[in-house]
């Protein structure tokens, strides 16, 4: 440790490495600094090992992780720094908690289910011995609630987490991190998963304290929107390597590394621009003969709308149509009267944030939801609440694809027999016709067919979501649902699966629902925007219509919401 | 949550009455006539007539049953044919013996399978962990008479001659007036029961040492005893509340075998006794309240069950 890094920073990792039990490199080398007040991001896609590199700043491994070199320290105050990963057992417990504190992803999972809030934050200062008293903690944790914006009485401070809004929850999650007054606080997501408008509350809480306390902050995500809302300075970390380091304005304007160009592109931008697919090489490994004329970015919305229906459906009648459709549990009504319709070949994006009803309304199109009443028509005909009631012909004509691909393909079946399955059920194809066929699909959603004979757990995400999609393809269909097929995926995969589903729909004119709550993918994927929000629509319109002129309060404060960069 | 327990409560209170029908049924159609059994084999048929109108047999069944029913609720619990006594009286002091037995196995196996599983699961794929898990997996296997036996050759007979193998206290003196005598019976039971208890604990233990607020808790930078204690353990037990029940459950019919073997006079010895004379009120009775034992362990599993989910606590207060 040189005396210039002390001097300026509070948290410094220098050189460090980490390995799996099996000898699998995880981090190789990995080093950063922050100064007091310091907002670094640490970006990066999944497996990049960019929470085993803030984990490390605790002293913290995962099970089957090991630390093989470098170091960490930390420094508190006028205090000489501590090296975290050479202090003892007794030591780093003192670390953790007081001066380096940690808030993590799911706020959800991270809270004890038994507890009380109150009793939770209450622990941090008790173990380290903040406070002469319990009363003098106790004001400390009405204070901090207070502080990110939180009640503080008693009441609620009894309360226990499932009580709590996830937003809520990750603000006790901030309460319980900066509880002690850390000198470091490491932020692992901590917006993952809030809808944009909590998202917005929680990095103006996270910036106000930092600045406030002077605090040295570590924000791991892959997010690059967020990362030009609230960081400092930037650290792309790929494979485990700090791939390219500087400012923030720097690195997101004028990112010198190919491997940041491209994670930069791929961000969906509410005007329309990136999300291209990536043009690494490997990407595009399956060309298929229509890659030559692969959409620009942002040009394939606005082409669907005209592209001719080759289904031979009459003009005006809508590919698929929902109108009148309310759903219940119980009291509480989940849908109200919502009616919408999608023309073939036109995609509308269908717009809601956690609640609103917005995958229950894809499950009641697809057949899979509860009773509803209202229509859900096909071309013109009815179609049964249930799947069990709809004839073979209406369930190939409605395929779905499901958010999460790592929980929608049978862990058991290989990539070409899910992909088949549909076709032996819905069609009377026989074996030779259906191997062609989901040859040709494979081909079409670009799957490199080497992959067909593996299992599920072999692919990556993004493999494994073009399987799925190919699987709803494969029985070529009028309507295709397609509910968040993008939010599990990293941000430049997420472009890639944009960039095929608009390729898809233009060649194919097959009708599109595409189910999301990101607002910044609508003028890359979609036609028509549709609002839902507590069960209704409450605004819809063409892209521009929407996007440009709001009519809706709760479009404007989405928009307003959203992290550009 | 009272509501929820209240419904529980119901629950078993139907059970328990179903409980009994079957226990009269299956005692109608329990082979030999009590009334020839208690007269033997020379008896003639009008003193066998007498005999079963003195004990009520001639009476249609759906009135024996409701006479019968009726006497347990109200504490009656019939005369015993053999010994020409209530039923009470003589189940009364050998409920306490047994009970000994329970409490004991009960509260040893608990406390145990808890502490081990917890030991194991903290050291997930080391050495003690695998001799744990190998250890109670072939003690699981074992049906109770041969842990008995073993326990019988090694610490009473050749081995380490050091407990008795047969309950020695003459008949009227409480069985706990000679504490050793105790000592391999409870052992036997504790031994069939732990290893269940151990596995399953350090199953939902590993599981939960795994979560989100275990590693929270380890970076808020708590001891790792707190950590274990208050974080860690009262999430493990809810599920490990059910295999103990189970187990306990268990405990109050495998007592009967365990009580055969050391000649331990509690109620498993005075069911024995009861199918070999025909003695119908005391099988009943006994019956009767084995099946109890298992519903109000189950029904304390479920409670606790409750108790530690502050989630269930208050969607059931609703």
């Amino acid at each position: 440790m040189t005396a210039t890094t002390t001097v300026t920073h509070t948290l410094v990792a220098r050189n460090l490495r980490v390995d799996t039990v099996t000898g699998q490199p995880v981090l190789k080398g990995v080093s950063y600094e922050i100064a007091p007040g310091e907002v670094l991001a640490l970006v990066g896609e999944s497996g990049s090992g960019k929470t085993t590199a803030g984990l490390a700043a605790l002293g913290h491994f995962r099970r089957g992780l090991v630390h093989t070199g470098g170091d960490v320290s930390v420094q508190s105050g006028d205090a000489a720094p501590v090296s975290v990963l050479d202090a003892g057992e007794r030591e780093r417990r003192a670390l953790r908690g007081s001066t380096v504190a940690y808030i993590p992803q799911d706020p959800a999972a991270s809270l004890n289910p038994a507890l009380r809030i109150g009793r939770q934050i209450d622990e941090v200062l008790e173990t380290h011995g903040y406070g002469a008293s319990a009363a003098e903690r106790s004001a400390r944790v009405g204070e901090v609630l207070a502080e990110v914006g939180l009640p503080d009485d008693e009441a609620y401070r009894r309360r226990y987490p499932h009580e709590l809004s996830g937003g809520q929850q990750q603000r006790v999650g901030i309460a319980m991190a900066f509880a002690c007054r850390p000198s470091v606080v490491v932020l692992d997501e901590p917006t993952t998963g809030l809808d944009v408008t909590t998202q917005t509350l929680v990095l103006r809480t996270v910036a106000a304290l930092t600045t406030e306390h002077d605090t040295a902050a570590l924000y791991i995500t892959h997010d690059l929107a967020v990362v030009a809302t609230i960081a400092h300075r930037v650290a792309v970390l790929r494979r485990g390597e700090v791939v390219e380091c500087g400012s923030a304005e720097e690195v997101l304007r004028a990112p010198s590394h190919a491997y940041t160009r491209e994670l930069v592109t791929a961000v969906p931008h509410l005007d329309g621009t990136g999300v291209t697919a990536a043009s690494a090489p490997g990407t595009h490994a399956v060309a298929s003969a229509s890659d030559g004329d692969a959409p620009a970015a942002g040009a394939c919305a606005g082409a669907g709308g005209s592209t001719p229906a080759s289904s031979g459906i009459p003009e005006h009648t809508p590919a698929l149509s929902v109108s009148g459709l309310s759903v219940s549990y119980g009291d509480h009504r989940v849908l109200r009267d919502v009616s919408l319709d999608v023309r073939a070949g036109e995609c509308l994006m269908l717009l809601g944030e956690s609640g609103s009803g917005k995958t229950t309304l894809s499950q009641c199109v697809a057949g899979l939801g509860e009773p509803h009443t209202g229509t859900v028509s096909l071309a013109g005909a009815p179609l049964a609440a249930s799947t069990q009631r709809r004839t073979a012909e209406q369930l190939r004509s409605v395929q779905y694809v499901f958010q999460s691909p790592y929980s929608s393909l049978n862990p058991r079946k290989t990539i070409a027999q899910s992909v088949e399955l549909p076709l032996r059920t819905l069609t009377d194809l026989d074996v030779t016709a259906r191997r062609a066929r989901v040859a040709e699909t494979l081909e079409r959603v670009r799957l490199d067919p080497a992959l067909a004979q593996r299992l599920p757990d072999e692919l990556s995400g993004g493999q494994r979501q073009r399987a799925a999609i190919a699987r709803a393809l494969v029985t070529t269909p009028e309507v295709l649902l397609c509910d968040e097929v993008t939010s599990a995926l990293d941000v430049s995969v997420q472009a890639t699966i944009v960039d095929l589903l608009c390729e898809l729909r233009r060649d194919l004119g097959t009708a599109m629902l595409f189910v999301t709550h990101n607002i910044a993918l609508a003028r890359h994927v979609a036609d028509r925007i549709a609002v839902l929000r507590g069960g209704e629509v409450v605004e819809s319109g063409t892209v521009d219509e929407v996007l440009d002129s709001p009519s809706h309060e709760y479009t404007r404060e989405l928009l307003a919401n959203t992290p550009r960069m | 949550m009272f509501r929820l327990i209240l419904r529980r409560l119901a629950v078993s209170v139907a059970v328990l009455w179903l409980v009994s029908l079957l226990v009269f049924v299956a005692t109608l159609l329990l082979p030999g006539d009590p009334a020839r059994a208690i007269l033997g084999q020379q008896a003639t048929p009008e003193r066998i007539a007498a005999l079963n109108e003195q004990l009520g047999l001639d009476a249609p069944v759906w009135q024996r049953y409701l006479d019968w029913l009726g006497g347990v609720l109200t504490g009656d619990l019939g005369t015993s044919a053999a010994s020409q006594g209530p039923v009470t009286e003589l189940l009364g002091g050998r409920i306490g013996a047994s009970l000994v037995l329970l409490v004991g196995a009960a509260v040893i196996s608990t406390a145990g399978g808890l502490a081990l599983g917890t030991w194991s699961a903290l050291r997930r794929g080391r050495a003690v962990d695998h001799t744990v898990s190998g250890i109670s997996l072939v003690v699981a296997a074992l049906p109770e008479f041969v842990i008995g036996v073993a326990l019988i050759v090694v610490l009473s007979t050749t081995v380490l001659p050091v407990f008795p193998s047969v309950t020695l206290a003459p008949p009227g003196e409480p069985v706990w007036s000679q504490p050793i005598q105790l000592v391999l019976p409870i052992l036997t039971l504790t031994l069939v029961v732990t290893p269940y208890i151990t596995r399953m604990m350090r199953a939902t233990m590993s599981e939960v040492l795994d979560s989100g607020y275990v590693e929270m808790a380890r970076l808020k930078g708590l001891p790792e005893r707190v950590v274990i204690t208050r974080h860690a353990v009262p999430h493990a037990i809810g599920p490990v509340a059910q295999v103990i029940a189970i187990q306990l459950a268990w405990l109050a019919g495998g007592v009967v075998v365990v009580e055969f073997l050391f000649r331990y006079p509690g109620i498993g010895q005075a069911l024995i006794d009861a199918v070999n004379n025909r003695d119908v009120a005391v099988v009943q009775a006994i019956t009767l309240l084995i099946a109890g034992v298992y519903i109000v362990v189950n029904l304390i599993a479920d409670i606790v069950g409750i108790m530690t989910n502050p989630k269930l606590r208050a969607e059931v207060s609703r």
